[in-house]
């Protein structure tokens, strides 16, 4: 669209509300990148963006919604995927986005998740894993990995984190992929193709959190960066149960899932409303 | 371009020139696009802009290849390039 254009600003500012950039991510965040990516993937894939909506809820990551330039909604905490399979259900046509961090997609509104990735709901879940709940202070986020310093973990991180892409192809989710921001094309392709994708599309996107998480690990952005690229493999149907996040074992990337399942929608119209039972 | 071993079309292939424009004003100063720049054209600048950090600054104008990864790993939205259809250049062995 503007590609063409010569010094006529940046490719991206007709996705972005332009009165609310520069935005509030603090310097070295990653979800800019990840939201950046998104945007791209969002232009590169052809769909309508009239029809396309953006769906975030509470968090850093959650301000997604508000610096997009299409229709989006910023929600309750945790409730951004309950608003958005309400959303589809009544407008079927329309390509949901749910633009969300991991404290509100897997701590408070973890339930919501695997509810909608049982129902095979047909949207698109972009979910930035930056290891914390950084918004509030950088406290111990289920994602959190073992023995990482938070500020109500001094000591390191007792427990043990989720492992996001086992816990959604185990509820059902027909396309599961993760990523870091620093793979930065392969991150789009997949945002991409989760798009096009049918059914229920789980992405996890690592990201740094310098502030919160980094400055207690003592990792830089820089740093986190530089782990994402020393100490992690790709490999592509991986099975979802090596898919741990251990940094000094090697954190897994790729694309591990993508099945075709009949949808939400698909099932309901089937089951609830086949052809002989409607009136008109 | 040095290759370890030449590609035997490397005659053929038309090597794309960028240019690169950076809005200074919307940079914070993460370093991502300076520091993964495949072809280490950037640098930090010694200026400040309005926030106070150090933008970027294109050092070795010449060697972009518009291969667009400063635009994309930037969260900022403070740096593209553009194809620079004048100064298409072949692959050199």
């Amino acid at each position: 669209m503007t590609q063409t254009k010569k010094s006529s600003g940046h490719p991206l500012d007709g996705l972005l509300r332009l009165d609310r950039i520069p935005h509030i991510w603090c310097p070295g965040c990653g979800i800019g990148t990840a939201f950046s990516s998104c945007l791209i993937a969002m232009k590169t894939s052809g769909i309508d963006l009239q029809k396309t909506v953006m769906v975030s809820g509470i968090g850093c990551s959650g301000r997604g919604a508000g610096y997009v330039n299409l229709d989006s909604y910023h929600t309750t905490h945790g409730r951004a995927i309950p608003f958005a399979t309400g959303m589809k259900l009544a407008n079927p046509e329309l390509n949901v986005v749910v633009f969300s961090g991991d404290g509100d997609l897997f701590a408070i509104g973890g339930n919501h998740f695997i509810h909608a990735a049982r129902r095979n709901v047909d949207m698109t879940i972009i979910c930035i894993n930056n290891f914390n709940y950084g918004m509030t202070g950088g406290q111990v986020a289920p994602t959190t990995p073992y023995q990482a310093k938070t500020t109500t973990t001094p000591a390191g991180n007792p427990e043990r984190p989720f492992n996001l892409p086992l816990l959604a192809y185990a509820s059902g989710a027909t396309y599961v992929s993760r990523w870091t921001i620093l793979h930065t094309r392969d991150l789009m392709e997949s945002i991409e193709e989760a798009l096009k994708k049918r059914g229920f599309s789980f992405i996890e996107v690592l990201a740094p959190c310098p502030v919160n998480y980094g400055r207690r690990n003592r990792e830089k952005a820089l740093d986190s960066l530089k782990i994402y690229q020393e100490r992690t493999i790709i490999k592509n149907d991986a099975h979802p149960t090596e898919l741990d996040i251990d940094f000094d074992r090697g954190v897994i990337l790729g694309k591990f899932i993508d099945l075709d399942q009949p949808t939400c929608t698909e099932m309901y119209d089937k089951t609830c409303r086949p052809k002989d039972l409607l009136y008109d | 371009m040095e290759f370890w071993r030449i590609p035997l079309d490397a005659d053929e292939i038309q090597i794309t020139r960028g240019i690169v424009h950076i809005i200074e004003d919307r940079c914070k100063g993460c370093g991502y696009c300076i520091e993964f720049c495949p072809k280490e054209i950037l640098e930090f600048s010694t200026k400040f802009n309005q926030k106070g950090y150090h933008p970027p600054m294109v050092v070795k104008p010449d060697d972009c290849v518009n291969c667009h990864y400063c635009e994309i790993i930037c969260p900022e939205f403070a740096i593209y390039s553009v194809e620079d259809t004048m100064n298409m250049e072949k692959a050199q062995g």
